[in-house]
């Protein structure tokens, strides 16, 4: 079982901002799975490499070439806010 | 001519011998979706003009003698997590709700490509997480031959416009069985290609190495047709396979000689619907009478499916939907104290309670100390599950069961109890651990007259056999005739 400790800490990786309630349902709930994922603990998997993929994909390489990129307007077309030329953010140095 | 109770090589047949133009079939869906749309509650949008206008190009292209593409003029329902520029893709999230691609997926240049008209976005679980569409955060779809019952999930939107005859043809996307299931609850015909046989360039991520798109039709021929259009390597995913497209609705008529099926023992398990049993077995019978081989055949590492499935798809989630900052595009919290504050307070509003929880989980697997025991042992149990396919196969040509234990549940039954959901997937989730092609085909009514698929399964890169596979059953039985009493 997670404790409200371990809950908040995932959540904090996970850049979530959960209420407690939320916080209290999810941790309840992922608890609920991961007991029920311990069914893996039946399986011998010490010979087994794991299988990330299941194509044999090697490096896709192509042609080092300058193509036609989004133009500006488009890529900032979607942006919560900007000032028509870049991403605006909130400022994150101090004094800048 | 009803245009809308046709397949789609009728309607190719129809708008090729002049009985009726692109438009008219164009607008024929367009007035279902009027009459019944709200009901169903299958489409996020509806491009009406849109689609009327790239009718009239099909009919003007048609009437000058310029060649068409294999789709000519016939509508199809595009899942909103597939990109389309210009029109909202939302992957039913507040997060994306306002979100409108500059670019186009490589699936839906295809569907333009092959002249076909995409009528509409379909409705999902958000993110395509979830088997019921219920975690849509913006519409209720409804299951067309029961408005009370779930259409499944996650494509529940594609599945229920096919279902419903809102469109000829559905695109969805299956990471667990999110496009077999839903077929199945809405009795169409629905398939999952093999990894890499479909290039996701343009799919909104949700696990990356068990995402596959694919089509939905009211048959195994259309379905067939489909696939051919938007199969095939694209340079823009690198996991797309590099190999030519087989001309699936020029061979699907040819039966199998010598066809080996396996039933898979394993989907017959606890918590089989007696309906859906009898069906499924019903169908295997079908198969016997054709001459097939029939043999039991056992996936031994199938009880660890859902389980493996569910670390390894909620890992590569966590990953993939790290990208919703509030910075890019997407939805920005109003009120935050800093940066990182920003980022956390806008994924906050943006997602809904599932993405959050699986998310959750994914973080959890891939964090320090616990990753071994989590996210890697799930990759090393897939390798089994893979094997055990593999083993399979030397000996079948395909393998057949039942989509999913039980037909469409109720609008709100398994919804706060998010392991039963996980458990509906239990026969489709191994496909796409191991990267086969599946396909489910109507196989029958419940009691309460809800759909029953079956699903053939295949090897890698095998969909020509599986369609033609299909198509035996198909050939023999009503099932895919039958519509929904409300059209």
């Amino acid at each position: 079982m997670l404790s409200p400790e371990d809950v908040q800490k995932v959540a904090t990786l996970a850049r979530l901002k959960l209420s407690e309630e939320e916080l209290e349902q999810i941790g309840h709930q992922l608890g609920e799975i991961l007991d029920y994922v311990a069914v893996l603990d039946e399986v011998d998997v010490s010979e087994v490499e794991p299988m990330a993929h299941v194509a044999d994909v090697f490096n896709a390489f192509r042609a080092d070439e300058t193509r036609v990129s989004l133009p500006r307007e488009e890529s900032l077309s979607n942006a919560p806010k900007t000032d028509g030329k870049y991403f605006l953010v909130p400022q994150i140095l101090e004094n800048a | 001519m009803d245009i809308t109770g046709s397949t789609t090589g009728q309607l190719l047949d129809a708008m090729q011998n002049g009985t009726v133009s692109a438009v008219e079939v164009t607008q024929a869906y367009l007035n279902e979706i009027s009459a019944h749309g709200e009901t169903v509650g299958a489409f996020l949008s509806v491009d009406s003009e849109g689609s009327l206008t790239q009718a009239a190009e099909v009919d003007r292209k048609r009437s000058s003698g310029e060649s068409l593409g294999k789709l000519a003029g016939l509508p199809v329902a595009v899942k909103d997590n597939i990109c389309t520029k210009g029109l909202a893709t939302t992957c039913a999230s507040r997060m994306l709700e306002n979100f409108v691609p500059p670019y186009d997926a490589h699936v839906t240049t295809q569907l333009q490509n092959a002249d076909a008209i995409i009528i509409g976005k379909a409705n999902l679980d958000e993110f395509a997480m979830g088997s019921s569409t219920e975690n849509s955060a913006l519409q209720v779809t409804r299951n067309p031959w029961n408005i009370d019952h779930a259409p499944g999930g996650s494509s529940g939107g594609s599945a229920a416009a096919v279902g419903a005859r809102l469109a000829s043809m559905g695109i969805g996307s299956d990471t667990g069985g999110s496009i077999r299931q839903p077929a199945s609850f809405c009795g169409v015909v629905g398939m999952k290609p093999t990894y890499g046989r479909v290039s996701r360039y343009g799919l909104v991520a949700f696990a990356s190495s068990l995402d596959q798109i694919g089509p939905f039709a009211t048959d195994v021929t259309g379905t067939a047709r489909l696939l051919e259009s938007i199969a095939g390597y694209d340079v823009r995913d690198s996991t797309s396979v590099d190999r030519p497209v087989p001309g699936y609705s020029a061979t699907v008529e040819q039966p199998l000689e010598n066809l080996r099926v396996g039933v898979v023992s394993e989907f017959f398990g606890e918590g089989i619907d007696s309906d859906v049993d009898a069906s499924i077995r019903a169908a295997i019978d079908v198969y016997r009478s054709l001459g097939a081989e029939v043999s039991e055949v056992s996936l031994p590492h199938t009880r660890y499916a859902v389980a493996t499935y569910y670390l390894i798809a909620c890992s590569e989630a966590s990953s993939n939907l790290a990208r919703y900052d509030g910075v890019h595009y997407g939805r920005r919290a109003e009120q935050f104290e800093n940066m990182i504050d920003m980022y956390a307070a806008s994924r906050a509003e943006g997602f809904g309670a599932e993405v959050k929880r699986r998310i959750m989980l994914g973080v959890f697997a891939l964090s320090e100390g616990y990753s071994d025991q989590y996210y890697l042992k799930g990759l090393k149990v897939r390798r089994l599950i893979r094997n055990d396919f593999d083993a399979a196969f030397e000996n079948v040509d395909v393998l057949a069961g039942p989509t999913c234990p039980t037909p469409a549940f109720k609008i709100g039954e398994l919804v706060d109890d998010p392991l039963q959901m996980y458990l509906s997937d239990i026969c489709t989730i191994s496909a796409n651990l191991a990267g086969i092609p599946g396909v489910s085909v109507p196989a029958g009514f419940s009691s309460n007259g809800l759909p029953i698929g079956l699903q053939l399964l295949a090897g890698p890169f095998e969909e020509e056999k599986l369609l033609r596979a299909a198509r035996m059953f198909e050939r023999e039985t009503v099932w895919h005739t039958k519509r929904p009493s409300f059209s």
